[in-house]
C-alpha cells in the first residue's frame, strides 16, 4: 500500500493523478478463514482491524451485503463522548475516544476528528441533578467532563436561546475533547488497512446462513457460496436479530428506525455540538456549513430505513426553541437507519450459545463514537476468549440481572 | 405513516393517535419463574424482518391497547384484533397468508 502523505500528492499533482492506487481490493471469497466477520460497518471492520493489528489474525473475511459502511456507519451524525454513567460504559467509550484521537495517524488516512466538544444541555431540574452526578462519576473514572452554568453555554454556544419559554437552559454537561469525525473515512480508513493486511473485505455478498456441527461454528452461507471459517463474528446492528435466528440464538434487541437531516450549508454559527435530550434533539455544523440534526428514535420494528415523520417535526420543533436563528433553513437531506436496541440500552459484546460465534451488537443509537474501543474488546474477545473492555456486556447479564442501565444517562439518540 | 383501523372504537388511526407497545403474545412470567423465563418475558423478542405481531394502544382516541399484524420489512399492516386473546385470530392469520404464504411467528403459522 502506498502511504498518504504531502508529499504523494504533491508527487501526484505533477502526473495528472495517475498513480493513486485503489484504497483496497475487492477479491473473491476463498474456501475457508480463520475468522469471517460478518457486516462491514465501522464494527465490523474495527475488529477485523484490532484482530490483525493486535493478534496477528490475519487470515480473516468482512462479509457485507451492501458496499462497506453503507450502514449505520454511513447514516449518523457522528457524535463522539464518552461521558456516560455506568463505569464499564466510560471505559469502552472513552477507550474509543482516545483511539480516535490518533486514529488518522494510526490509519494513514485522515478520519477528520474534530474534538470541537460537546454539551449536553439539561433543561429540567433532575437533568442538572443526573449531570452533576455524571460529572462525578466521570472524575472518578478519569474521563474529563465539567459541570457548566447558563452563562458558560451561551459563550460555547452563542447562538443559543437560553430562556426558551418550555425549558430553558439551566446548565449543561461540557466535555471538551468530545466532537466529531467523517464516518465515511472511519470506514474506508479501517477497510484500506484491513485490506493491506492481506484480509479480504466481500462486497454484494449477503450471509444467508451459519452453518454449525455438533454446537461449533462451521462457517457460513452466502450469495457467493459457502464459506468456512474457526471462528465467526456478527456485526450487524441493525440485522443482529436475523443473523442470531439463523445462528440458533434470540436477543434482547429491537430493531427500529432512527433519522437524521441535514440542513443547506451556511456559513460558521456553532463549533460545538450541542445536545438537548429533554426536548429529543441535536445539532451539529459540519464543515461544509450544513447543520446536522438528529432526534428521538420511532417506537415500533422496522427494518425499511424509513421512519416517521412527526418525529422529525418534533426534533426541528425542539430545535427551533433552542436556536430560533435556524427557522429559516432549508433541508437539504433526510434518512434514516435502523438501529438496535436492547433492554438496557448498552451494548451487548460476547460469546453465544454457538460455540465458536460472537456477537457485537445493541450500539443503538450511539455507536459511531464507540467504534475503536469496540473493534479492540472485540478483537481481543475473539482471539482470547476474554477482554477487560467487553466483560460486562456479554450477553448473559438479562438473564443474571447484571444491566448496564445508560438508559437515563444516554437518554436521547446520538 | 402507519394507519391502524381500531379495533373497539372502529376509527382509522394514524401514528401519532397511537402509542406503540412492542411484541404481543408475550407470556407474563411473575414472581417464582425460572430465570430464561424472565429473560424471555422481559428481554428477548422476535423482532423478525417479516410478519410480525404486537401492541399498540389508540392513545388519543378511545384509550384501548388493541393488537396489529404488521410487516417489518415493508410496513404493511395485515389487519388488527382485540387484544383479549393470547392467539391471533384465524381471519388474521389467513389475511397474512394471503400475501405472505408460508410465513411463522413463534409458534403461530398458517
Ligand atoms: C440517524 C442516525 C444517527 C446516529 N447518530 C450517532 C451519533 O451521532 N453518534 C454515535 O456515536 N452514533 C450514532 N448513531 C449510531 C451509529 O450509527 C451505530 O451505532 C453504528 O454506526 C453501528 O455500526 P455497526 O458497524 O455496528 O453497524 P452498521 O454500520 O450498520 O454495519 C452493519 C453492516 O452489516 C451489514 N449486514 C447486515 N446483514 C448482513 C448479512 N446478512 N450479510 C452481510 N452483511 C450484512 C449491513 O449491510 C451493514 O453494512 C446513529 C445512527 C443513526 C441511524
Ligand atoms: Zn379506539
Amino acid at each position: 500500500m502506498k502511504r498518504y502523505s504531502a508529499f504523494a500528492i504533491a508527487k501526484e499533482a505533477f502526473r495528472q493523478h495517475t498513480g493513486w492506487e485503489r484504497a483496497w481490493r475487492s477479491p473473491e471469497p476463498k474456501a475457508r478463514y480463520d475468522v469471517v466477520i460478518v457486516g462491514a460497518g465501522g464494527h465490523g471492520l474495527a475488529t477485523a482491524y484490532y484482530l490483525g493489528k493486535n493478534f496477528g489474525i490475519t487470515n480473516v473475511a468482512v462479509i457485507e451485503k451492501g458496499w462497506l459502511g453503507g450502514g449505520n456507519t454511513g447514516r449518523n451524525t457522528t457524535i463522539i463522548r464518552s461521558n456516560y454513567l455506568q463505569d464499564p460504559s466510560a471505559a469502552i467509550y472513552e477507550k474509543a475516544r482516545s483511539l480516535y484521537e490518533t486514529l488518522s495517524q494510526d490509519l494513514n488516512y485522515n478520519i477528520m476528528f474534530s474534538p470541537r466538544g460537546v454539551i449536553m444541555l439539561a433543561q429540567t431540574h433532575h437533568e442538572v441533578r443526573g449531570y452533576q452526578r455524571t460529572a462525578h462519576a466521570n472524575a472518578l473514572q478519569g474521563v474529563k467532563t465539567e459541570y457548566i452554568g447558563p452563562q458558560r453555554v451561551k459563550e460555547l454556544c452563542p447562538i443559543i436561546n437560553l430562556d426558551g419559554p418550555r425549558y430553558p437552559v439551566l446548565g449543561g454537561l461540557w466535555q471538551e475533547r468530545g466532537g466529531t469525525a467523517r464516518h465515511d473515512a472511519v470506514a474506508w480508513g479501517y477497510a484500506r488497512a484491513c485490506s493491506d493486511m492481506g484480509m479480504d473485505i466481500i462486497q454484494q455478498c449477503e450471509v444467508t446462513g451459519v452453518r454449525s456441527e455438533g454446537g461449533r461454528v462451521t462457517g457460513v452461507s452466502t450469495t457467493k457460496g459457502d464459506i468456512a471459517c474457526t471462528k465467526l463474528g456478527i456485526v450487524v446492528a441493525g440485522h443482529s436479530g436475523v443473523l442470531a435466528d439463523m445462528a440458533g440464538f434470540r436477543l434482547p434487541i429491537e430493531s427500529v428506525a432512527l433519522q437524521a437531516l441535514v440542513s443547506e450549508p451556511i456559513k460558521p454559527c456553532m463549533d460545538v455540538v450541542v445536545m438537548a435530550n429533554t426536548v429529543h434533539g441535536y445539532m451539529s455544523q459540519s464543515d461544509k456549513g450544513e447543520m446536522v440534526i438528529g432526534g428521538g428514535a420511532d417506537g415500533f420494528n422496522n427494518y425499511t430505513q424509513r421512519g416517521s415523520f412527526h418525529h422529525v417535526e418534533e426534533t426541528v420543533r425542539a430545535l427551533i426553541e433552542t436556536f430560533p436563528m435556524i427557522s429559516r433553513l432549508k433541508m437539504l437531506r433526510w434518512w434514516g437507519g435502523i438501529v438496535d436496541m436492547t433492554g438496557d440500552r448498552s451494548p451487548i459484546l460476547s460469546k453465544t450459545p454457538l460455540d465458536g460465534c460472537f456477537i457485537n451488537c445493541g450500539w443503538g443509537t450511539g455507536g459511531f463514537k464507540a467504534i475503536p474501543g469496540s473493534g479492540w474488546g472485540m478483537a481481543e474477545l475473539m482471539a482470547t476468549g476474554h477482554s477487560p473492555l467487553t466483560e460486562a456486556f456479554s450477553l448473559d447479564r438479562f438473564k443474571e440481572g447484571r444491566f448496564i442501565d445508560e438508559s437515563v444517562a444516554a437518554g436521547v439518540a446520538h | 405513516m402507519l394507519i391502524f383501523t381500531c379495533p373497539y372504537c372502529g376509527a382509522e388511526a394514524e401514528e401519532t393517535e397511537l402509542t406503540p407497545g412492542g411484541e404481543a403474545h408475550l407470556t407474563r412470567h411473575g414472581p417464582g419463574s425460572s430465570d430464561d423465563e424472565l429473560q424471555d418475558y422481559l428481554f428477548s423478542r422476535e423482532n423478525p424482518k417479516g410478519v410480525h405481531f404486537e401492541r399498540w394502544r389508540h392513545s388519543y382516541g378511545c384509550g384501548k391497547w388493541f393488537h396489529a399484524a404488521r410487516c417489518t420489512a415493508t410496513l404493511e399492516v395485515f389487519g388488527t384484533y382485540p387484544a383479549q386473546t393470547s392467539e391471533p385470530p384465524q381471519e388474521i392469520k389467513d389475511a397474512i397468508s394471503a400475501k405472505r404464504p408460508g410465513w411463522s411467528w413463534r409458534e403461530f403459522s398458517a
